[in-house]
């Protein structure tokens, strides 16, 4: 992360319950103005992460710094930023105007200047009408966004967001999920959020911070983390992997089964055990021209083959991989183009390119 | 970066240390009110108990010699006795009361629940003296006594009589609570493999109840081994440990003695605490989120008799309580019947008790207000700041303490305490004070589980959200917790209230003749044969439990309507 000034800066943050320990030597640099993801699955430290950037939690050891200014050690209340929880919080015998202004009024501000505040709030997360009700009376959906202009109602610099879609169900997430990300782009908030989906971490992001058991796995954009992913857990994290077992042959050269595959992945000694991590869509199928004079050109036989809406998962058993299957898309066209059906044999070539290599476990 | 029109809006930043050490500092006086007013009373009642009386250390001795005397055996089994007996008769008849309210399908009831609450308003003397007008030397009933083989109702007869009167709503109240944990799947998953209705009693209802019965009966059998006022009033001859307790503190200012038997009386209650305790946690996981509430369907059968088991007790219950009330209104019991108030004028005067009724009531007063107020701020501070978190676990086991302790244990240790003469308290000694703050105190652990329980209930990152607004705790607490938690907050006042008037057991080692109770009031007249006036006293505590009781409900719905439509709003 190299654009703009720093929002946010933590040094070494390490966290210990007890024995356990659920963070350690976390360094991430949060640049001004973007939406940066913590995603992991449950258990990963995220979201202790965030409550430590919130004050909630106490770091056992490392700094946080917010603005240049060192609030390692400051309670929340004597922090710069504005929260919203996975529950929402709202104080449910407050109106949600009493609820938006809920941080105004403590500043002695006139009346009519918190009114209109409340008002442009309502505007900016789309329910101008909403300030009379009661936060029972309100959706799911609706309830959030109120949670969202309250948090921002103060103008913080810091937004964070504690899985704030989780509660809601998917046409609801979808739609607020491309609402948040405009208004943060619109406000120019900086804002960390926690989440342990990745669809919502790779649409909503500038940069995605991949955890993994108390440890920071891949820092990188949408697009960085998924087609480059750093570790094993990163690429199996996100998205869908086929994990091939081989060894190096040579330069850029692996052997999986009784077949040598070539790739751009160079750098490992011959002889040495890997995995070799390759997602179902990397692959040239003859739709596109014939793939059998295509490097990597494979045959395989579709064994079951899975309809997931917009496209179809086949996993095939492929000639030469010594029983190794694979997973590959095929869209709803392609499935019609070429045939696909279970017992089905097909010509395909893997993307070379693609190829992502780990040292095999143990080796 | 956000507009300059935004940015008028933004938070000054500004450290609040003081508010950390607010939350601190609540936590650190709620840990020491309940040191000095629970934890030190009772170190005292132990210390004195390896002591002679002129303080020296003498081990185990006064122990040897009390367990040594033939009167503590008598005592002991006695007190078991008693208390066995009741939880046998107790628990069957509260479960058959509560199966028939949860699992049938009879009329009217919410009137039954109700009458079965009524001897929660009443001091547990009153039952005794109400069975001494039927059972007693002049009984209208006393005949019934010879067909079961009796021949007095002074002694175990009537103290088990009446203590299941007085136990009888605690049992109803805990084992309805436990029926009520019950999965409708199970009982149609039987229905699906044919099952009888009596196999389905056997293996689902009864095994679902369990933990509910057995709480029940740790419940009466505490409730029975640490009654003072039932065996004071009808137990002629037949000596438990409370009275032993009683004679040996106040009759021959013997507290060594007393705190050993205070000491001896804890120990069955606090294995039936544990047993409780034990039982509780078990319950908690029997219940799934999957679970569908069981609902009865009509049985002609089976709701006819559980409505005629319903009517005899009830109508038993309003029998005892009316009982009492007639006999304070009659001039002798029975021979003149005709209307006379003087058991509540010239009978209060003559004994010297006119001002007990009042003190009762400022005192319950008190506590319904005081203690409320500090019972919900404690476990507000414990529930929802941070910090200090070494003494957290220290309140808590604290908090929960007074549920094992007896009333005369606690009013015991009070005694030893307040009354040392280093003790730079000691002015308390004697007034209406240390009366309030020893009932707080012994009544501390439900009040502070239902405060508990509602503050649970609300969202945990309240005091979160406030903080990223910089809007201090109090502020939320005020706007936010306070009016959420009312109704709880409520409950826990009439609860207060209630047994302030009622209880006898740690406060009549404390008062003065100045800060003389009704309660203790009614021992009192009682002793000097005045049961119309001990009567009188009763019905006064009982009418007021009553009208308190329904203004209570009266104010909650009021505020419910006025300043809570949120609850009831939908969308």
């Amino acid at each position: 992360m190299t654009t703009g000034a720093e929002a946010l800066r933590l040094e070494g943050i390490h966290k210990a319950f007890g024995s356990f320990v659920a963070l350690q030597a976390i360094d991430l640099v949060v640049p001004e103005g973007e939406l940066v993801c913590f995603l992991g699955p449950s258990g990963c430290g995220k979201t202790t992460l965030l409550r430590i950037i919130a004050g909630l939690e106490t770091q056992t050891s490392g700094r946080v710094i917010q603005q240049g200014r060192d609030v390692s050690h400051a309670p929340p209340s004597a922090r710069d930023y504005g929260i919203v929880f996975q529950s929402y919080a709202l104080f449910p015998n407050l109106t949600v105007r009493a609820n938006i202004a809920y941080g105004l009024v403590n500043r002695r501000k006139a009346r009519a200047e918190i009114e209109a505040r409340v008002a442009e709030l309502l505007k900016l997360v789309g329910l101008p009408d909403a300030g009379p009700k009661y936060p029972s009376q309100l959706s799911g959906g609706q309830q959030q966004r109120i949670a969202l202009a309250r948090a921002l109602a103060t103008a913080p610099s810091l937004l964070l967001l504690d899985e704030p879609l989780s509660a809601l169900d998917a046409k609801e997430r979808e739609r607020l999920r491309g609402e948040i990300r405009a208004l943060q782009r619109r406000l120019r908030v900086t804002t960390v959020m926690v989440t342990h989906d990745q669809e919502e971490a790779l649409s909503m992001s500038d940069h995605v911070v991949v955890m993994n058991h108390g440890v920071i796995d891949q820092v990188g954009t949408p697009l960085d983390v998924y087609e480059r992913p750093a570790t094993p857990f990163v690429a199996d994290f996100l998205g869908k992997v086929n994990v091939l077992h081989g060894v190096c042959t040579g330069e850029g050269r692996y052997r999986v089964g009784q077949v040598e595959l070539e790739t751009q992945a160079n750098g490992v000694p011959s002889g040495a055990s890997v995995r070799l991590y390759l997602r179902p869509e990397d692959r040239v199928l003859p739709d596109a021209g014939p793939v059998e004079s295509m490097p990597n050109a494979l045959t395989g036989r579709v064994r079951t083959l899975d309809f997931l809406g917009t496209y179809c998962l086949a996993s095939m058993d492929v000639d030469g991989f010594d029983g190794q299957r694979m997973l590959v898309y095929f869209s709803l066209n392609q499935v019609q183009a070429l045939g696909v059906k279970e017992g089905a044999r097909l010509p395909f070539a893997l993307r070379g390119d693609r190829v992502r290599i780990f040292a095999a476990p143990g080796a | 970066m956000s507009t300059t029109a935004e940015r008028a809006f933004a938070a000054p930043v500004r450290r609040r240390w003081g508010e950390a050490l607010a939350a601190r500092g609540g936590i650190v006086l709620v840990a020491s009110a309940l040191l000095v007013f629970l934890t030190l009373p009772l170190a005292m009642l132990l210390m004195r108990s390896v002591e002679d009386r002129g303080g020296a250390f003498v081990g185990l001795a006064n122990f040897a010699s009390y367990l040594a005397s033939p009167a503590f055996a008598r005592s002991a089994t006695n007190t078991l006795a008693f208390a066995g007996l009741t939880t046998l008769f107790t628990v069957p008849l509260a479960f058959g009361f509560a199966y028939a309210i949860q699992r049938s399908c009879i009329p009217w009831k919410g009137v039954w629940r109700n009458i079965a609450l009524i001897p929660i308003l009443a001091p547990s003397m009153l039952a005794a003296l109400s069975f001494i007008y039927l059972f007693g030397n002049q009984g209208w009933l006393k005949v019934a006594l010879g067909w079961v083989g009796l021949t007095s109702v002074y002694g175990l007869p009537g103290m088990v009589l009446s203590m299941t009167f007085a136990s009888f709503p605690h049992a109803v109240m805990i084992v309805l609570a436990g029926l009520s944990l019950s999965d409708a799947r199970l009982y149609e998953a039987a229905d699906a493999l044919g099952t009888s209705e009596w196999r389905k009693f056997l293996t689902i209802t009864l095994p679902g109840a369990r933990y509910g019965l057995i709480s029940a009966a740790m419940v009466v059998f505490t409730m029975a081994v640490s009654e003072f006022g039932v065996p004071k009033v009808i137990g002629g001859n037949y000596n438990v440990l409370a009275i032993d307790i009683y004679k040996q503190v106040i009759g021959q200012q013997n507290f060594q003695v007393g705190a050993v038997v205070g000491l001896l009386l804890l120990l069955p209650v606090l294995a039936a605490f544990l047993v409780d305790w034990a039982v509780r946690r078990k319950q908690q996981a029997l219940m799934t989120a999957r679970s569908v509430p069981y609902r009865a369907r009509p049985a002609r059968g089976r709701d006819g008799l559980l409505l005629a088991f319903v009517i005899v007790m009830s109508a038993a219950m309003l029998l005892v309580i009316g009982m009492a009330v007639f006999g304070s209104f009659v001039k002798v019991w029975p021979y003149n019947l005709e209307f006379t108030l003087r058991h509540y004028t010239y009978g209060f005067e003559e004994a010297g008790v006119d001002q007990a009724y009042r003190n009762s009531l400022v005192m319950a007063t008190w506590c319904a207000f005081a203690g409320a107020a500090l019972t919900f701020l404690g476990a507000y501070w414990l529930e929802k700041t941070r910090g200090a978190n070494v003494l957290r676990p220290v309140i808590q086991l604290q908090a929960m303490m007074p549920m094992a302790v007896p009333g005369l244990v606690l009013g015991i240790g009070y005694i030893l305490f307040f009354n040392h003469p280093a003790n730079p308290l000691g002015f308390l000694y004697g007034t209406m004070t240390i009366l309030v703050l020893s009932t707080i105190i012994h009544f501390y652990s439900s009040s502070h589980l239902t405060a508990v329980t509602a503050l649970k209930g609300l969202d945990g990152e309240f005091e979160a959200v406030s903080a990223s607004l910089k809007v201090p705790f109090y502020k939320t607490l005020w706007r936010v917790t306070i009016p959420v938690c009312l109704p709880s907050i409520i409950d826990i006042s009439r609860y207060y209230f209630v047994n302030a008037m009622t209880t006898i057991s740690a406060v009549v080692f404390l008062y003065s003749p100045k800060s003389m109770l009704a309660s203790i009031s009614i021992v009192q007249l009682d002793e000097a044969g005045n049961v119309g006036s001990a009567s009188a006293m009763a019905t006064l505590i009982v009418a007021t439990s009553a009208v308190v009781t329904l203004l209570s409900f009266a104010a909650e719905g009021w505020l419910l309507r006025r300043t809570q439509g949120w609850r009831t709003l939908s969308r």
